[in-house]
């Protein structure tokens, strides 16, 4: 194993760690604007308020993200009237559509943990906020939010993990992220050895810095 | 549409290999994780070991960078042993008889195939989620059921094929089906080390017709169906067993 091949690379990599964390950071930032509203009305008794988003929840968790982004990023090439708008300025840029793709794929994932959390709230503490004459907004505040979170936090952390090995495909489509920046040192040296094992080194990291800052939030959520 | 239906047996065809790849992952998956779940509970410190650095490694790492490592990597570990055992084996020789000529006792280049490679790969990730599946099943069983199974006078074997296994297993289905479905749909990148499932077979056709949304569409529908069949067959075993413990 010729590991001066990483050393030498080491500005790619870091790169690539960067645009790694950046595009799974803001896919999950865009992905809690969809999930809280949508894991909400899920449990709506409007039919049309439901079914769409259960279509968008069964669509997203039942496809491969890879088949997500192809979907976005070729398959929008198709439609001559998407090519001919200003959007098309977005769709041929590989990053916007890993973005998307990304966003609504753990927008989905998230929404059915929020569904999870909300049906299985305790009623009788929101009875005995009512009681207490708290109103909506501090029953929101103090309770529910509280409660939630904390009962959410596993399996959110879970999904960001999942996130980031997922993001892995992002250097698929020509984004130089951790795999992608591998695959151009690969190109390079024809080292895949040296070049794919590093970026596990990286992204191995990222996960268990995660999975260590989320034990800390949670046991300091706990001692509350 | 009329593009789609000229492509439909080759498709099926893709969706077929897809779903062998699946299962056969799955079935190495399940094996590997029974060993590895015994290891983690056994009482030997080096088994132990092993079977944390298996699970703790694989599930740090991206499904499609462990692929990629054991594709590309292991491709070239392989052929470069061979090649140096090879070379010890003929200097071997030579010291003997100066006058051995070069022969290549082991092939001096090993092809892996995309297809055993993805099933080595798939099997080999997902054999570490089965095993903290298994593990946490495992100690779920009542350690007074395996006493009263021992009181009974029934041997180790015994005691692990009739009380701990169908008992673990009932524990470890709901977990079985999760790491199924996630499976299912990471064997969608095995099309990137160039194996001929749908979806490279989609690239192909959505390049030669210029219809990538079409194509890619039908294999996220094939996928579906599938992710669908699974949790509908999921349900009706989980609720199967969970009768039969009333």
């Amino acid at each position: 194993m010729d590991l001066s091949i990483i050393v030498n690379q080491y500005s790619l990599y870091l790169n690539g760690l960067w645009t790694t964390i950046w595009l799974v950071a803001l896919s999950l930032l865009l992905g809690l604007f969809i999930a809280v509203p949508a894991g909400i009305l899920r449990s709506s008794n409007n039919w049309f308020v439901k079914g769409p988003i259960w279509f968008y929840m069964y669509f997203f968790r039942g496809t491969p993200l890879l088949i997500q982004l192809f979907i976005i990023y070729y398959g929008s090439a198709q439609f001559d009237a998407l090519r001919e708008s200003w959007l098309w300025e977005y769709f041929q840029e590989a990053w916007f559509c890993a973005l998307l793709a990304f966003t609504l794929n753990t927008g989905a994932y998230t929404a059915e943990i929020v569904r999870g959390v909300i049906g299985t709230m305790d009623k009788g503490e929101l009875e005995a906020a009512k009681a207490y004459g708290m109103s909506a907004w501090q029953t929101l505040r103090r309770i529910t939010l509280p409660n939630s979170l904390r009962r959410a936090l596993p399996a959110y952390s879970n999904e960001i993990i999942f996130m980031i090995h997922g993001s892995a495909i992002a250097g698929v489509v020509t984004i130089v992220d951790i795999t992608g920046a591998a695959r151009v040192v690969n190109a390079r040296y024809y080292a895949p050895f040296e070049a794919y094992f590093a970026a596990g080194l990286l992204y191995m990291c990222l996960t268990f810095s995660v999975i260590y800052l989320f034990k800390k939030l949670e046991a300091s959520y706990l001692q509350q | 549409m009329a593009e789609l239906q000229s492509y439909q047996g080759i498709l099926l065809d893709g969706a077929w290999l897809t779903l062998q790849v699946a299962l056969l992952s799955l079935v190495l998956a399940v094996f590997l994780g029974l060993l590895g779940a015994l290891a983690k509970l056994s009482h030997s410190t080096v088994l132990k070991g092993i079977a944390t650095i298996y699970t703790t490694v694989i599930r740090g790492i991206p499904d499609l960078i462990l692929m990629l490592l054991i594709f590309f990597g292991g491709q070239m570990l392989v052929n470069d042993l061979s090649y140096s055992l090879n070379e010890w084996l003929n200097e071997l020789f030579t010291t003997y008889n100066p006058e051995h000529e070069w022969y290549s006792f082991l092939p001096d280049y090993i092809d892996i195939s995309p297809y055993f490679a993805g099933i080595m790969t798939i099997g080999f990730i997902f054999g570490a989620y089965m095993a903290e599946t298994f593990r946490g099943a495992f100690m779920s069983v009542e350690k007074g059921q395996l006493e009263a199974a021992a009181a009974y006078g029934m041997s180790k074997f015994k005691i692990f094929t009739r009380v701990m296994f169908p008992q673990m297993m009932r524990h470890a289905l709901p977990g079985i089906g999760n790491n199924w479905l996630v499976l299912l749909k990471t064997t969608a990148l095995v099309s990137i080390i160039g194996l001929q499932d749908m979806v490279k077979i989609a690239g192909d056709a959505s390049g030669s017709t210029q219809q990538p949304f079409t194509f890619y569409f039908a294999v996220a529908l094939v996928f579906l169906f599938f992710t669908t069949v699974s949790t509908t067959l999921l349900k009706w075993a989980e609720q199967k067993y969970t009768i039969k413990t009333r």
